[in-house]
């Protein structure tokens, strides 16, 4: 049985004029101990997929329908209670920017306590003790002196290994990162990156890492799935996706990675924006920025099948693999 | 620390000489102390001796000099109608002011934290919407009809409490006679405290709101919920602490306003302190006192202010005074 399983999750923003869909039924698994990368540009639903497995959506979003079973329980359906008893402790999550997560008037060793305390009958003794240790797993010089800190005596990569840190504290089975090192100084988010991959792999934690950098995710993850405006659109082994891409949206992802592109060269951005919830297009999403669109393709949403390795949502995959020189004659 | 406090310092006797400037400014335009001393009656040669044996005719610069001298030595000069020291009249009623305004303030502190936790807590409850509509109400009604309006009820209808004066009161120290030794005391207190509470506390109830649920908002208290911690550690602890910070700051300055705005609620309930003493002062032109009082009241002014950002920078830590000083 995997550890994860969500079923035609389906998340609306009930605005002032209108009620929106963020997430439009979207389903995937995860196994025990399997990482996991979510893919896609900017507004795609990636962090708001993120929130919804810990039902933890802010005020205007809601889960509209769908299952979202976690070890087996639907987490849609828990009380507060279960719900309190799974967040922080079968499942943690680590948010994008150290800077603002961290509480600014408690001391890094209270909010660690807090954390152990909520979830097991522990001393506060006992606690730091375990608070020390983990400090230590991530790295972080002189623990004991850091639990007196506060947040803002640290810099931001020291307060995202606390994070981390913090994450692994009761031994999740689960961690969701949200571009944890987006927020980052270059120079330190492969550190941060290795070190999550090291603590996954070691500690058989599942990881469900979203990120908008395709490089990221063949580093650190098994599979992958790339979303487009509130939709999963293509799904299967990293491999395969990152080396035979079917849809095209995520072709033009891989082909804007800079890696791929020869020195002298512009980046090779797709040209349009993601569409605001609002203004999504009748039929597949992406039709307006794709040079492959068909009258099909602005009418009907594409549904999900097999297709090689991987699951795709594209009417034109069939005659996209038999025209496969188009790119190569462009470029 | 140390240069942190030398720089409070000093700005504190800069804004204590801007007041006292205008304190003085006053002095000079505030009627002719020669009426207020001897009358019609006195021949003009006369006059023009008291002139100069007052100093009134010596220049601008050397009469501030003079005056600033003076009140640097606690002489405030002397009231025309006690023919007392002004400090001293003042300090005999300064305990009765600060009093009032110390259950003012008890009652604020004690009533607009919980309902402005509540209210931002549960923003959609019927008794939030109660609160809330009552603190607009609040606000737009002025003190003395609040305090009539009490008189009115709780005094001349139910008879329940007294209107006017201190009852009871107990000596303690110098001239420091206080209400809350007696039961008659805490009873004359109760009016007086809650007109003057009147003004600031649905200002407080919905700062506290406002700002609570800025925080209730933020990374920091989401991550605390994905943390697993139980909602009320994270309202007290995680919210209520960032939510507090700011409020102390504006919180503090109010408090030393407060001490102003006695002034009409120690008309209406007849409050021997020094409110009532400044209204009576202007209305006998006694300029020595009127100015005593503006200087004793920025005094209390400024020495709250310094006091409060001081406080701050020992909870915030996020405020490094060590370093604030530099
Ligand atoms: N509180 C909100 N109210 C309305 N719309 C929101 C809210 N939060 C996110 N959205 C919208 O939901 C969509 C997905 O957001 P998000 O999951 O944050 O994207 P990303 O993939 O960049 O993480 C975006 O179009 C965003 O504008
Ligand atoms: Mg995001």
């Amino acid at each position: 049985m995997s550890l994860l399983s969500v079923r035609d999750l389906t998340v609306k923003f009930a605005m002032r004029d209108q009620t929106v869909t963020a997430l439009n039924s979207i389903s995937f698994d995860l196994a025990k101990g399997e990482r996991l990368g979510i893919v896609g540009e900017s507004g795609a639903g990636k962090s708001i997929t993120g929130f919804s497995l810990m039902n933890l959506l802010s005020r205007p979003g809601y889960i509209d329908s769908g299952q979202i079973l976690f070890d087996g329980q639907d987490v849609v359906q828990m009380s507060e209670k279960a719900l309190r008893s799974v967040r922080g402790n079968r499942m943690a999550m680590i948010f994008q920017d150290p800077m603002v997560t961290l509480n600014p008037v408690l001391t890094i060793g209270q909010q660690m306590v807090e954390t152990l305390r909520a979830h097991r009958k522990l001393s506060v003794e006992e606690a730091r003790q375990i608070a020390i240790v983990k400090l230590r797993e991530v790295y972080i010089p002189s623990p004991e002196e850091r639990l007196e800190q506060y947040p803002h005596e640290l810099s931001g990569g020291m307060r995202q290994r606390i994070i981390i840190a913090i994450a692994l504290l009761l031994d999740p089975q689960l961690i969701i990162a949200d571009e944890p090192t987006t927020a980052l100084d270059v120079t330190i988010q492969a550190d941060i990156m290795e070190l999550m991959l090291e603590l996954c792999q070691s500690n058989q934690v599942g990881l469900i890492l979203i990120t908008h950098d395709l490089g990221v995710v063949s580093q650190m993850t098994e599979r992958t799935l790339v979303m487009y405006a509130g939709r999963i659109i293509e799904s299967g082994s990293t491999r395969s996706i990152i080396n035979d891409p079917q849809h095209p949206y995520t072709q033009g992802l891989i082909n804007a990675l800079p890696q791929q592109t020869l020195p002298g060269h512009q980046l090779r951005q797709i040209p349009g924006n993601m569409p605001t919830l609002a203004q999504v297009p009748p039929g597949c999403a992406f039709n307006p920025r794709c040079e492959f669109a068909t009258d099909t393709c602005r009418s009907q949403i594409p549904k999900i099948s097999q297709y090689g390795d991987v699951e795709v949502a594209c009417h034109e995959v069939h005659r996209l693999q038999t025209e496969p020189a188009r790119e190569e004659e462009q470029a | 620390m140390f240069a942190y406090l030398v720089k409070r310092v000093f700005q504190a006797i800069a804004v204590m000489f801007v007041i006292s400037l205008i304190a003085f400014a006053i002095q000079g335009n505030l009627g002719d102390p020669l009426r207020e001393l001897v009358g019609q009656s006195v021949s003009e040669e006369v006059r023009q001796q008291l002139r100069e044996e007052l100093g009134l005719n010596d220049s601008f610069l050397q009469q501030y000099l003079r005056f600033a001298g003076n009140a640097l030595q606690g002489d405030l000069g002397t009231s025309y109608f006690f023919k007392e020291p002004a400090l001293d009249v003042i300090l005999k009623k300064l305990p009765a002011t600060l009093e009032l305004v110390f259950g003012a303030t008890l009652i604020i502190i004690g009533l607009s934290v919980p309902l402005g936790v509540y209210t931002a807590i549960k923003p959609n409850a019927l008794l939030s919407k109660i609160i809330m509509g009552l603190s607009i109400v609040g606000i737009s009604i002025p003190v003395f009809l609040t305090a009539i309006l009490m008189i009115f009820v709780f005094s001349v209808e139910l008879g329940w409490l007294p209107s006017f004066g201190r009852g009871d009161i107990v000596p303690v120290w110098g001239y420091w006679e206080t209400n809350f030794l007696t039961a008659d005391g805490w009873a004359h207190i109760i009016l007086p405290s809650i007109a003057l509470a009147s003004i600031m506390l649905p200002l407080f109830v919905r700062l506290i709101r406002a700002e609570m649920m800025e925080v209730l908002q933020s990374e920091y208290v989401r991550y605390a919920t994905a943390k697993g911690i139980r909602p009320w550690r994270i309202y007290f602890v995680h919210a209520l602490k960032n939510t507090l910070l700011p409020v102390i700051t504006v919180g503090g300055v109010q408090i030393g306003t407060m001490v102003a705005y006695t002034i009409l609620t120690e008309t209406v309930f007849q409050w021997p302190g020094m409110g009532f003493m400044f209204l009576e002062a202007v209305n006998r032109v006694d300029t020595p006192l009127i100015v005593a009082y503006l200087i004793v009241v920025g005094f209390i002014f400024v020495v709250t202010n310094t006091i409060v950002d001081l406080i701050y920078g020992l909870v915030n830590p996020t405020v490094n005074i060590a370093r604030m000083g530099a």
